[in-house]
């Protein structure tokens, strides 16, 4: 069979199959890791709850709710239950901050506001420097720069802005941004508690 | 099959797509700061490499002239999008980190430039090789340069620490370290080839 000639009709018929055929894959591929993408998400969400709040029997990811805090933005907020009492709670939250784009942060509270642990789920920031935020500020053998079981408060500041906390080493727009995020979910979590439906 | 094993061998060493074509700097530069994301990213392009080959080249006649290069586009891009959504759903840590870099698959120049080039005038057997060739000299340039990228600025090959971190020189992590690599790559292979001839 020679080629085709790229006649009106040819080019037309030979676009339609090829789109057809593609969409038709597509769409097969579609179906087939729909439901191992949904799960590989909830998986992750999971793994950062559960290491983020004390041990809790409830499903956090089925009774989140959202938060509105005080800029106008809503964080989702995660509640741990053991037995059906409340026992902390974990804020996904995020900042706008950061070096490079937005960092995302799975931050767990006690339900007396101490931080309890946190997890990194997104940022862009320069790896060596501030993509540290990990490891720098869960360091337990350094309680300059360690928030784990730290009491949290309203506005707390990285050191270089007359705060306490010590900021990551030549990354303190990075560390500052972070400092925001857990400030950001700590308002979620005084919103939270003042509602009394979920303090039961 | 002496002819294939030719066109195997040309993709990795004689026209390496990065090294001696400069095709694909894009995903080159962007993803290789760690050997693991250029070992991910280059086999991500020679999966796509190789299946848009072999379609291409079995419907060279059904393609007329002057559609190609839509043609082209539509089926590497649809294999790009079947790579995204299986990392996706099967290996979420590596779509995490090269994320952004595998819908840039579609534009890669190696992907589009071997459609053209070979696999649209070629047997679907050697164009297969050509992908296999082609994506293997992508996979292996990345690596590579990821390797030398990771080792130089965190201490690490594979995420496997050689030396402590803190003398690690950050610099060849971020985009110009990229640069400074993939430049003294392309020096080292051109003294190689000059010196064979």
């Amino acid at each position: 069979m020679g080629k085709l000639k790229s006649s009106f009709k040819n080019m037309l018929l030979s676009l339609a199959f090829i789109s057809i055929v593609v969409a038709c894959l597509l769409a097969f591929v579609f179906k087939m890791t729909e439901e191992p993408i949904e799960k590989a998400k909830k998986q992750r969400q999971e793994n950062a709850i559960k290491e983020v709040v004390p041990d809790f029997n409830n499903n956090p990811a089925e009774e989140k709710f959202e938060v509105e805090i005080s800029d106008g933005s809503k964080l989702t907020v995660f509640p741990a239950k053991q037995d059906g009492k409340l026992v902390g709670i974990a804020v996904e939250t995020n900042t706008a901050k950061g070096f490079s784009g937005e960092i995302t942060v799975m931050a767990g509270f006690d339900i007396d506001g101490t931080v309890k642990n946190y997890a990194v789920l997104k940022h862009a920031e320069t790896p060596g420097l501030g993509a540290k935020m990990q490891e720098w500020f869960s360091d337990a053998s350094k309680p300059g720069q360690n928030v784990i079981n730290r009491k949290w408060n309203n506005g707390v500041k990285v050191k270089k802005d007359g705060g306490d906390i010590d900021a990551i080493t030549a990354a303190t727009i990075t560390s500052r941004a972070f400092v925001d995020a857990l400030n950001r979910a700590y308002e979620a979590y005084l919103k939270t508690m003042e509602n009394d439906s979920c303090k039961k | 099959m002496n002819k294939n094993l030719n066109i195997l061998t040309n993709g990795i060493l004689k026209e390496n797509p990065v090294l001696v074509l400069l095709l694909g700097m894009c995903p080159t530069l962007g993803t290789t700061s760690s050997a693991i994301n250029g070992f991910g990213m280059g086999i991500a392009t020679a999966f796509v490499l190789v299946c848009s080959n072999l379609v291409i080249s079995l419907l060279k006649n059904l393609i007329p002239d002057k559609v190609r290069i839509p043609a082209f586009i539509v089926i590497i891009a649809s294999f790009v999008t079947v790579v995204e959504m299986i990392m996706q759903a099967y290996m979420p840590p590596l779509y995490e980190s090269l994320g952004l870099f595998i819908p840039l698959i579609v534009v890669n120049c190696i992907v589009l430039g071997r459609a053209e080039a070979f696999a649209s005038k070629n047997t679907p057997l050697s164009s297969t090789f050509d992908g296999i060739g082609m994506g293997a000299g992508f996979t292996l340039a990345l690596t590579i340069l990821g390797a030398v990228r990771e080792f130089l600025g965190t201490g690490k090959i594979f995420d496997f620490p050689v030396y402590p971190e803190d003398y690690g020189l950050i610099i060849f992590v971020l985009p110009p370290g990229a640069f400074i690599v993939l430049g003294f790559l392309i020096v080292i292979v051109n003294k190689l080839k000059t010196t064979k001839n």
